[in-house]
């Protein structure tokens, strides 16, 4: 067996009875760039998380360089040359690069002590080994995130791995920082390194990978060199049917300003400024998209908005009222819907009962309850209806949230965000790790809406997801609107790439 | 079967954990008493060999009641509040207080009672407040303010009845009796189980009731459950953080007083009693549900009343109780205990569902 | 001058200050070690009591103190590894395994010394060793200095000693890093091969030994027996003493510090016709608002709800 990886039939179940992966087998060849691609939920990362001992399987057999491996944990892969950079950087961002950097690996002295001195001198070894430059002393959360990225895949290197799993790498990253990316995975199997790059970005996968695994609900598809497939081949193979990046329809009538930010600033607990003098309109029966890398101040945007926040200086109008400073609950009943980006942590409580999620926002009004009673007969029945409405997938309204699956939760979270009869929606990130059915339904509920005069506010670093339903789109960078676009039709991602990189600004 | 065990699997648990529990107790009695199988006896069955003795499970399981019911609700809220028993004790004090002052008013007996359970019960939420405004305002850590609140509660309540409730003909410290028109009757013959049981018990479904069926309760089971997302949904956390710690107090502030009136008629405590703690013991039993707690209770009474027959009769000290009651609380606030029971059940029947039909190949 | 004000300012006040501080120190470093792993260890008032038990108990029966000491030091450790079991392990909330651990410490200890000397309350009929004061040769003849260092127990410089063991673990050995990265993120951490469960139950072993090592002053150089709940919640004070201190080494001391001078100045105030509960209740009150001021100014960043 002359592959560098070998996985036979791997069968992975979690706890709660999802099957991840279903008798996957896969070869893996030295030195080559392995793309494995597939729609979230595919089971690709269980299989990487497999094969970096994070997660055990429960049957099948995994070779490394020919020799049986079991492995319990990461050390057992790192031992067996096996590195991973994570889609979220496992980084202590309190802590320095150089203490980062040596975690795991402290060389000592008299046995007990961290020797930094040799540990100096091994990462600058390697530092003129790999050509790459990054700053030892300061501490990661003063880092942009190319270089935290940067520092994570020198991270593996100083562990002297020779195969190198990349988890969604670009994810965060701009075309631009990702094109610098590429430059260094060509570099790094040049000096012999194996990688394995996971991802569902077709154009990507076939501008970097020499071989391509596809994977669908949780079974390998097929494995093919680069030459043999067309983006159109990979598409059609990853969902299973053709899938239609058509944009959306225009909307027929857009009507008055209903939301507007104005002058917005907000500075941090950390005395950054996150956002700076922000402003745009958004109108009736329109979709406002704005486009950014993710950590440009989208989030605190969204939160300022929505009440979670209140801006150091500026205002925001809903319906010519000044609404910064309200509660969340004040600005609710006005009409304004949210659906957060971090579906766990914002959008449910995972262990209360569908049933009490679908409620949250409206639980205090009568039918809900009456002079603080709850009445349950009204809450089932409310319930019950909005499952079957919104094609909700569960046994029963008296389950834990934590029962359903990844797009089934997000599901639950834009029901009950649609069904309140919204004038304003926030959706951040609407579509963000669900798989393909339940994007398009999430997709068509917010066009639907759309077109009942509701105003959106799609914030979203899917530039796909951005240019299929925006009517207008603004980049954002740095906390900063750099370019707003009114045409989107003719628009493509490359023309939105050198604004969210802040090389080039509008007026 | 595996679908009976799956739904039922927590009760299973806990049921495991309470007969280890006892298993662990024989284990104990047949190592240190000389007589050990009297001893065993006296543990189990002592508590239900006489009425009396029977009386004292329900008399001792009511101010733990209070007490579970007092910590349950802030725990429903993921606050970690265990001020209950410098609640119970400083709104005990301070009621007793206010009985002793107010006697010159000569209210009738009803009145009377209405007025300083009130007045002990609100005392009680104020005493709450205290923990609940400074976590929900400053973020301070509740499990070290209420730590804290629970000893400043009982210094300022041994000073107030030393210096100045003091009944100095008694021969022993403590406060003056209360008036005979303000005791809560005893009404069962040969035991002290009094009207303060009633009370607990209605207090039970009024707990029940508001956790599950109010818009409050909602709330604060929200906020428990994930107060990001209660935030986000527009549910005021400051509030519910403020209101459960208040709330909590109301039952313990009610428990405190109700125990003097019904039991001791006078303030006698000189130290904790320790109430506070059990209602932490049974709500982890009970899972913070206020019926559970209720026979969670009745349980720890029992096996308290067991260690008091035990202490009495035999040569083993009652604080064998307390080891035993650790190693249950232990087994039923560990997740993991008995989880790889479950998930390999949980394996096989999703293996089932998958492999059937051979779908795999 | 002013009595009062003169017996503050004198030099056997610092010394008691120190000599009720070091009770605190040990088991704040206890604290701050397994609050930088990332765990709330709040069982450090079990821990404490196990030890000052186990000390007295094994010293009366030896009569030699290094094994008093190293047992005491086993079962301090035994609590921690107990806690680490279930909260790791098992998966228990941690507050509440240490809530059901104190309770298990209190009744335990009660329950033997029962069994053993027959009484409840003190430990009296054990004739226990007490660790020895130390004269320093060389403070002798610094006027000051010597007042407040010189002649206090052995324990008392091995809990100075501590905290420069403690600041060495935390920043300049491999064990400190990954506890610290650890506590931040505990993914990264792993992802680098670094085993999270075990470093955490390393940090709760070393809290184990600093609590152990306050146990054994309390019962064998504080006073010479152990009494039911001798401890009386500096297991819990030690939590907010941490806390002011940020869980840094000097951070830490001072907190400590701070506590023993309130607790010093209760003794001090006693001859002042001052009910003795009302000064009892000084360094509790003294804590609750201590700890809101320290919370208000560290954790502006978090949101209400948040522990």
């Amino acid at each position: 067996m002359d592959a560098q990886i070998s996985v036979r039939d791997i069968v992975k179940v979690y706890p709660n009875g999802v099957v991840a992966n279903k008798k996957v087998s896969l070869d893996i060849q030295e030195k080559t760039i392995h793309a494995i691609v597939g729609e979230n939920g595919a089971g690709k990362t269980t299989l990487t998380k497999i094969l970096f001992g994070l997660e055990l399987p429960q049957e099948g057999e995994i070779f490394v360089k020919g020799k049986k491996v079991h492995f319990r944990s990461p050390i057992d892969a790192i031992k067996m040359g096996i590195g991973m950079v994570h889609q979220h950087f496992m980084l202590a961002e309190n802590l320095t690069v150089f203490e980062n950097l040596i975690l795991g690996i402290e060389p000592t002295k008299f046995k007990i002590f961290l020797d930094k001195k040799t540990a100096k001198e091994k990462i600058l070894k390697y530092i003129e080994k790999y050509k790459i430059d990054i700053p030892l002393e300061k501490k990661i959360k003063e880092l942009p995130i190319g270089v935290k990225q940067r520092v994570e895949i020198f991270k593996a290197l100083l562990r002297d791995v020779d195969i190198l799993i990349l988890d969604e790498p670009t994810a965060v990253l701009t075309p631009q920082e990702a094109e610098v990316l590429f430059e260094s995975l060509r570099e790094l199997k040049n000096q012999g390194e194996t990688i394995i790059f996971i991802s569902h970005k077709l154009k990507e996968i076939k501008a970097i990978a020499d071989v391509i695994t596809i994977m669908r609900d949780g079974r390998v598809i097929s494995t093919n060199s680069n030459e043999e497939l067309t983006q159109h081949d990979i598409a059609r193979l990853m969902v299973g049917r053709e899938v239609s990046f058509e944009r959306v329809e225009e909307p027929k009538e857009i009507g008055k300003v209903v939301l507007t930010v104005k002058n917005l600033t907000y500075t941090n607990s950390e005395r950054i400024k996150v956002l700076k003098n922000i402003n745009f309109e958004v109108r009736e029966g329109e979709i406002v998209g704005i486009a950014g890398v993710e950590g440009n101040g989208q989030t605190e945007l969204v939160e300022l908005i929505t009440g979670l926040k209140t801006p150091t200086e500026g205002e925001i109008r809903l319906f010519d009222e000044n609404i910064s400073g309200k509660s969340v609950r004040e600005i609710r009943t006005r009409g304004l819907v949210h659906i957060p980006e971090d579906r766990m942590k914002n959008g449910v409580a995972e262990k209360a009962k569908l049933k009490e999620n679908l409620i949250s926002d409206r639980y205090y009004k009568p039918p809900f309850s009456n002079k603080g009673a709850l009445n349950y007969n009204y809450i089932d029945s409310e319930a019950n209806r909005l499952v079957k409405d919104f094609n909700i997938i569960t046994q029963s309204i008296e389950n834990p949230v934590s029962s359903l699956s990844g797009g089934n939760i997000q599901k639950v979270i834009v029901t009950r965000e649609l069904s309140s009869n919204p004038k304003v929606i926030i959706a951040s990130q609407p579509a963000r790790g669900i798989d393909v059915g339940s994007e398009e339904l999430v997709h068509n509920f917010i066009k639907e809406a759309r077109d009942k005069k509701c105003a959106v506010l799609l914030v979203s670093a899917d530039l796909d997801e951005i240019l299929k339903l925006s009517t207008r789109v603004l980049v954002i960078y740095n906390g900063e609107i750099v370019k707003s676009f009114n045409e989107v039709s003719t628009l493509r991602a490359e023309d939105l790439g050198p604004y969210m990189l802040g090389v080039k600004r509008g007026d | 079967m595996e679908k009976f065990v799956l739904k039922y699997f927590n009760l299973i648990r806990t049921i495991i954990a309470i007969l280890i529990g006892f298993a662990v107790s024989v284990l104990i009695l047949v190592i240190v008493s000389t007589s050990s199988i009297e001893s065993i006896k006296y543990l189990f069955l002592g508590p239900f060999m006489s009425v009396s003795r029977i009386g004292n499970i329900v008399e001792l399981a009511t101010p733990i009641i209070f007490c579970g019911i007092a910590i349950a609700i802030p725990f429903q809220a993921s606050q970690f509040n265990v001020g209950a028993e410098g609640t119970f004790f400083i709104s005990a004090a301070f009621g007793t207080a206010f009985a002793l002052i107010i006697q010159k008013l000569n209210l009738p007996g009803f009145i009377y009672i209405v007025l300083v359970l009130t007045f002990a019960t609100l005392f009680g939420g104020f005493w709450g407040f205290i923990p609940g405004y400074l976590k929900a305002r400053f973020k301070a850590n509740m499990v070290v303010l209420t730590l804290m609140l629970n000893y400043a509660a009982y210094f300022l309540s041994i000073y107030l009845i030393n210096y100045h409730f003091r009944d100095k003909s008694a021969g022993f410290l403590t406060s003056y009796r209360l008036p005979e028109n303000i005791f809560l009757k005893q009404f069962v013959p040969n035991t002290r189980i009094h009207i303060g049981f009633l009370i607990a018990i209605a207090s039970v479904f009024i707990a029940y009731y508001f956790l599950y069926h109010t818009t409050l309760g909602y709330e604060i089971r929200m906020v428990g459950f994930n107060f990001h997302f209660a935030k986000y949904s527009g549910i005021d956390v400051f509030k519910v953080i403020v209101l459960s710690s208040v709330i909590g107090g109301l039952f313990a502030g009610l428990g405190g007083m109700a125990e003097v009136m019904g039991i001791h008629r006078r303030f006698l405590w000189q130290s904790l009693p320790g109430y506070g703690w059990d209602g932490v013991v049974v709500a982890i039993i009970g899972k913070n549900n206020p019926i559970l707690i209720m026979f969670a209770s009745l349980f720890l009474a029992y096996l308290r009343i067991g260690g008091r027959v035990l202490n009495l009769l035999s040569d083993v000290p009652f604080e064998m109780v307390g080891v035993i009651e650790s190693i249950i609380i232990l087994l039923i606030t560990a997740e993991a205990f008995l989880e790889n029971v479950k998930y390999r059940i949980t394996v096989k029947e999703a293996e089932k569902e998958v492999f059937k039909n051979g779908s795999l190949s | 001058m002013d009595p009062f004000l003169k017996s503050i300012l004198s030099t056997s006040f610092l010394f008691s200050v120190l000599r009720v501080a070091t009770p605190i120190i040990f088991p704040a470093l206890g604290v701050a070690i397994s609050a930088l792993s990332g765990s709330v260890n709040i069982a450090l008032e079990g821990i404490m009591l196990v030890s000052a038990f186990t000390g007295v108990v094994v010293s009366a029966y030896t009569q030699n103190l290094w094994i008093s000491l190293f047992s005491a030091i086993l079962a301090g450790v035994f609590i921690a590894l107990l806690l680490g079991y279930f909260s790791l392990k098992l998966k228990a909330d941690i507050i509440l395994a240490a809530i059901a651990l104190n309770l298990f410490s209190s009744s335990i200890t009660v329950f033997l010394l029962y069994i053993i000397a027959h009484d409840k309350g003190v430990s009296s009929s054990l004739k226990s060793l007490v660790f020895p004061s130390v004269k320093f040769a060389f403070l002798e003849k610094i006027p000051i200095l010597s007042g407040i260092f010189n002649n206090q127990n052995i324990l008392v410089y091995i809990a100075f000693l501590s905290v420069f063991v403690y600041y060495l673990i935390v920043f300049h050995t491999p064990l400190g890093l990954k506890i610290r990265a650890v506590g931040q993120n505990p993914e990264a951490a792993s992802s680098v091969g670094v085993d999270v469960v075990k470093i955490k139950l390393y940090a709760l072993i070393l809290s184990g030994v600093f609590g152990a090592l306050g146990g054994v002053y309390l019962s064998m150089g504080y006073v010479s027996w152990f009494g039911r709940d001798m401890t009386a919640g500096r297991g819990f004070i030690a939590i907010a003493a941490s806390s002011i201190g940020g869980n840094l080494p000097l951070g830490t001391f001072f907190g400590s510090f701070l506590f023993g001078v309130v607790y010093a100045l209760t003794n001090f105030l006693a001859p002042l016709n001052i009910p003795s509960e009302i000064i009892q209740v000084i360094p509790y009150i003294v804590t609750i608002i201590v700890l809101t001021f320290y919370s208000a100014r560290v954790s502006k960043e978090k949101e209400v709800g948040e522990e």
